[in-house]
């Protein structure tokens, strides 16, 4: 209450001061707010976004936050629950550190690709602030999230929430019924292999994560009723299995185990031969949680650019419209051009490319070929120069591409000039790094090729893949690493990693690097304590 | 659109994790925290804060390429002066310049914040303070509320609503206050038997019986002041675990500044340690040439003294002082004494009769610390003092000693003398 009338008389205050043409149409006055102001904020937000560039969104929930929490959030990837592990903890020693030594300072929001959309906003933002925060999460990432193909084929928006609960209660079961050690180790392993948990291409999986947990209790129900202990009394036919598999020929055996896999959890899961169900189990959920990320990393330049370029039109609208000051327009410029701020590579300041940077000077650029192109747009993007429809144009883009897609789609000459972007080829063999291409008519291709292969994940993560098993013999674990450019992998991180995968084969693992020509290292490993 | 209010909501979400983080990592945040006391000055030697610990420890291994060999495309920002087919030096093991850098996580230290409870405990872990447990419950200073049942008076902030509503209910109960719904029945059949023929009878018995009970409900009350209880509260006397520490130094000439900080860190480290064991600590300051005087512990530490050595009056003065203020029935007694080890020879006899008859029996540990400087290492068979002291060491395990001649010495002395099954610790397994 008190904080109301302090904010009523400092706005009667301004009023009678300053001459604000039509004062009644701000939104607010001054940094403060409070819930009423944020609410009043969201729906003229909502307005432009739903409105004006005809946004559609999952429904938004807004959770005021202190910094303190952001910090928890920050270090449990964002998400509201997560699963108890000493490498978050790890996390958050770091980043507590680093925010009270001003190191770091923390985001303004985080928001989650759920449904209800959810945003978490610090109550340190100005009112101004928070306006930008709800514009940029619950407006621009809201409606990315809700309409990009990459979210839409492998995220459940609506599960997330629940199966993240089923999982955290999962494994805090598992750590009462097997001990916390034996989790954590597990869950250590799972870690080190989760970027190659990842389906990279959509097959006929279904990712409703409801159905997920559902189907676990199913398999567990299924097991129990299934289980009659006079079976373990049955004596065993022998060497009878042995005989048939050894009539397996190698094409025949890798046909049925699906090899080559290059999801290595899924693998270990459907596969390892000396894993108990509740480890199957762990490691599906750290792979499922994995593979609800990978479109964020998909996507990451795009989805920040989209947000960006929201922001920045709904922020303008509501200053044309009279609904924010001046004051708090020059308050979000500021703030706006140091997050779109792209330091040359030259620059003490740089260290790679600035994604909002990227995102937003391409947004920019679409639309401005849209409305009004240059005869070189014209040749270079016929389909969409001077349609007039720039909202639909950028609508479209958000919802049908990724970041490697959309760069080697529409990364225009003008943006490649304006940016000064060249590409270098650094081959080890020479005594230096050679300009391959720059910001010319003979460069642009190039540079846009090279720029979009830097953003495609699939080539940024090693291409590593579990090739063949030795069912009949000694149980080997093949794997080979599709050396790209004779880059071969980290030696000592790459050993660690084996031992883990090693622990949870339960044999020997064998990873061979290779291209087609050259075999340039072999990892070789034998597990020291296996999950049993 | 919903907005919900978060901050309210308990903090310390990650402070499982980060438990399980420090524990993972303990072996290695123990060495760090001990290495960092060390650089450390006296008055922030309790003080939480970075602690360093190498990143193999809590390395989290993924499978990633190198940062060496092979061919490397990188795509930049702001050309100004290569065209096409230009070479380039390359950066010295920078990786490019590039995003090569921005990739790969170091092999640096892991670094991170301890809070002082923590740092605390990860300092003094596995260290026990000797007889604990003999005089454990001291003196009364403290008293807390204990629930203790219920009373018929009592001020409205405890007034136990589900006990009075407990008793109201039977009271009603017993006196058979009719229930508003049947009230509302009962009118609600008038109502009805007034719209039919012929049933005036049933309606005036009716309405007469609805009178009686709304009589009686008047005459009941729903709450009665009998009814009303409030939660009682007894104030139990707590015993508190106090200690009171001596710190007994030499001040004469031949002590100089670097003994001096030797003793104000062993000091320091005892005064830690028994914060964390008793709720009071009091310091007692004592220093001594040949004559002895309590002291504020800036004076103590700082001004200096002429004079010769004579250690038994110190010990005088400290069984004075506890006669006084510290009766040791009452008191947790702990004397520290620091020395060059010089005093006057006649004295010795005298100190350690003092010592065996009067401050050892009062007290629960004595050590004494020689310090001295290293290169007086290995000179001899020890000071007078040394000498004196070492038959009483020997017959009474409430005593020890040690010798410290540099700074880093410190704490492993220290540790020698409180470790848990140690030198002078009777292993009391007791908590305090």
């Amino acid at each position: 209450m008190s904080d109301d009338a302090v904010l009523a008389r400092k706005k009667k205050s301004r009023l009678v001061t300053a001459p604000v043409p039509a004062p009644s149409s701000l939104l607010f006055n001054g940094p403060d707010w409070n819930f009423e102001t944020l609410g009043r904020i969201f729906d003229a937000v909502r307005e432009i976004g739903e409105g004006e560039l005809g946004l559609d969104t999952y429904r938004t929930q807004i959770e005021v936050i202190t910094s303190e929490q952001m910090l928890d959030a920050y270090s449990s990837v964002g998400m509201p629950l997560f699963y108890k592990h000493w490498s978050f903890g790890k996390d958050f020693a770091r980043n507590q550190m680093m925010y009270n030594k001003g190191y770091q300072g923390l985001a303004y929001e985080i928001v989650i690709n759920s449904d209800p959309c959810i945003c978490y906003i610090m109550e340190e933002n100005s009112a101004t602030m928070q306006t930008l925060v709800l514009a940029h999460a619950a407006m621009g990432h809201n409606h990315f999230f809700k309409n990009n193909y990459v979210f839409r084929q492998w995220t459940d928006a609506s599960g997330i929430a629940d199966y993240l609960s089923f999982a955290k209660a999962y494994i805090a079961k598992c750590e009462e019924r097997y001990g916390i050690e034996a989790v954590e180790r597990l869950i250590d392993a799972a870690h080190a292999l989760q970027s190659h948990g990842i389906h990279r291409y959509p097959g006929k999986r279904s990712m409703d994560l409801a159905t997920e947990e559902r189907r676990e209790k199913e398999r567990r129900a299924h097991g129990e009723s299934l289980f009659n202990d006079l079976w373990r009394t049955v004596p065993q036919a022998k060497g009878k299995k042995p005989a048939t598999k050894k009539k397996l020929d190698e094409e025949r055996r890798k046909a049925i185990l699906k090899l080559p896999e290059e999801n290595i959890l899924y693998f270990l899961e459907k596969t390892a031969p000396r894993l108990q169900g509740w480890q199957r189990e762990i490691l599906r959920i750290i792979r499922l949680i994995a593979q609800y990320f990978y479109p964020q990393r998909q996507t990451k330049m795009m989805n920040e650019g989209c947000a960006t370029w929201t922001h920045h039109r709904i922020m303008t609208r509501l200053h044309e419209k009279g609904q924010i000051g001046d004051g708090s327009y020059l308050e979000f410029l500021h703030s706006h051009t140091s997050v779109v701020m792209q330091p040359e590579f030259d620059d003490r300041r740089y260290s790679g490319i600035n994604p909002y940077a990227l995102g937003f000077a391409m947004m920019q650029d679409i639309e401005r070929i849209s409305l009004t192109p240059t005869d070189e747009d014209r040749s270079w993007f016929p389909d969409i120069a001077g349609n007039g429809d720039a909202y639909g144009t950028l609508k479209n883009v958000w919802a049908n591409f990724r970041d490697e897609s959309i760069i080697s789609q529409y990364l225009s000459p003008h943006l490649i000039r304006k940016m000064g972007l060249f590409h270098i080829v650094d081959d080890h063999a020479e005594d230096e790094m050679e300009v391959a291409a720059i910001h010319d008519e003979r460069g642009y291709r190039e540079v846009r090729r090279a720029l979009a292969r830097k953003y495609d994940v699939a080539r940024s993560d090693p291409d590593i893949q579990v090739v063949d098993v030795d069912l009949a013999g000694d149980r080997r674990l093949e794997l080979r690493h599709n050396v790209m450019d004779g880059v071969t992998l980290e030696e000592k991180d790459t050993d660690r990693v084996l031992q883990h995968l090693a622990d949870l084969w339960g044999y020997e693992v064998r990873l061979v690097e290779a291209d087609d020509e050259t075999v340039y290292a072999e990892h070789k490993c034998e597990p020291i304590r296996p999950f049993a | 659109m919903n907005i919900i209010d978060r901050r309210r909501d308990p903090g310390g979400k990650s402070l499982a994790n980060r438990q399980r983080f420090i524990r993972r990592a303990r072996a290695l945040v123990r060495r760090a925290v001990r290495e960092a006391s060390g650089k450390r000055s006296i008055k922030d030697i309790d003080k939480g804060g970075d602690i360093v610990v190498p990143a193999d420890g809590v390395r989290e291994p993924v499978l990633r390429r190198g940062s060496q060999g092979g061919k490397r495309e990188y795509v930049l920002p702001g050309n100004k002066k290569y065209v096409r087919g230009d070479g380039i030096q390359r950066p010295d093991e920078e990786g490019g310049g590039s995003g090569a850098s921005a990739d790969g996580e170091g092999e640096d230290d892991f670094r991170f914040a301890l809070s002082n409870e923590e740092f605390l405990d990860l300092f003094l872990e596995d260290l026990e303070l000797p007889d604990l447990a003999k005089r454990q419950v001291m003196g009364v200073e403290e008293t807390r509320p204990v629930r203790a049942g219920f009373r018929s008076s009592g001020p409205p902030s405890s007034l136990s609503v589900s006990r009075t509503m407990r008793n109201s209910l039977s009271r009603r109960t017993a006196l058979g206050r009719p229930r508003p719904q049947d009230i509302a029945a009962m009118e609600a059949e008038i109502a009805r038997l007034d719209g039919l023929e012929g049933q005036e009878d049933k309606a005036t018995a009716l309405r007469a019986d609805l009178e009686r009970k709304r009589t009686r409900m008047r005459v009941v009350p729903f709450i009665d002041p009998l009814d009303v209880r409030y939660r009682r509260y007894d104030q139990v006397p707590r015993p508190v675990a106090r200690a009171v520490m001596f710190c007994l130094m030499d001040v004469s000439g031949s002590m100089d500044e670097h003994m001096k900080d030797l003793a104000k860190r062993f000091y320091s480290l005892l005064y830690l340690f028994l914060k964390r064991r008793y709720k009071r600590v009091d310091v007692v300051f004592i220093r001594h040439t040949h004559e002895a005087k309590e002291v504020d512990e800036e004076t103590f530490f700082h001004s200096r003294e002429s004079g010769g050595t004579v250690v038994s009056t110190a010990l005088e003065e400290m069984a004075r002082i506890v006669q006084d203020r510290f009766p040791a029935n009452q008191w947790n007694i702990y004397a520290a004494q620091a020395s060059d080890g010089d005093n006057l020879p006649m004295d010795n006899l005298n100190t350690i009769n003092l010592l065996k008859s009067v401050i050892l029996p009062l007290c629960q540990y004595y050590a004494y610390l020689e310090v001295g400087h290293s290169r007086d290492d290995g000179g001899g068979e020890g000071s007078s003092l040394w000498r004196a002291y070492a038959p009483v060491v020997a017959s009474d395990e409430r005593m020890a000693m040690r010798k410290v001649s540099h700074r880093r010495d410190i704490y492993p002395v220290f540790r020698e003398l409180f470790a848990k099954e140690g030198a002078g610790g009777t292993g009391a397994e007791a908590e305090a």
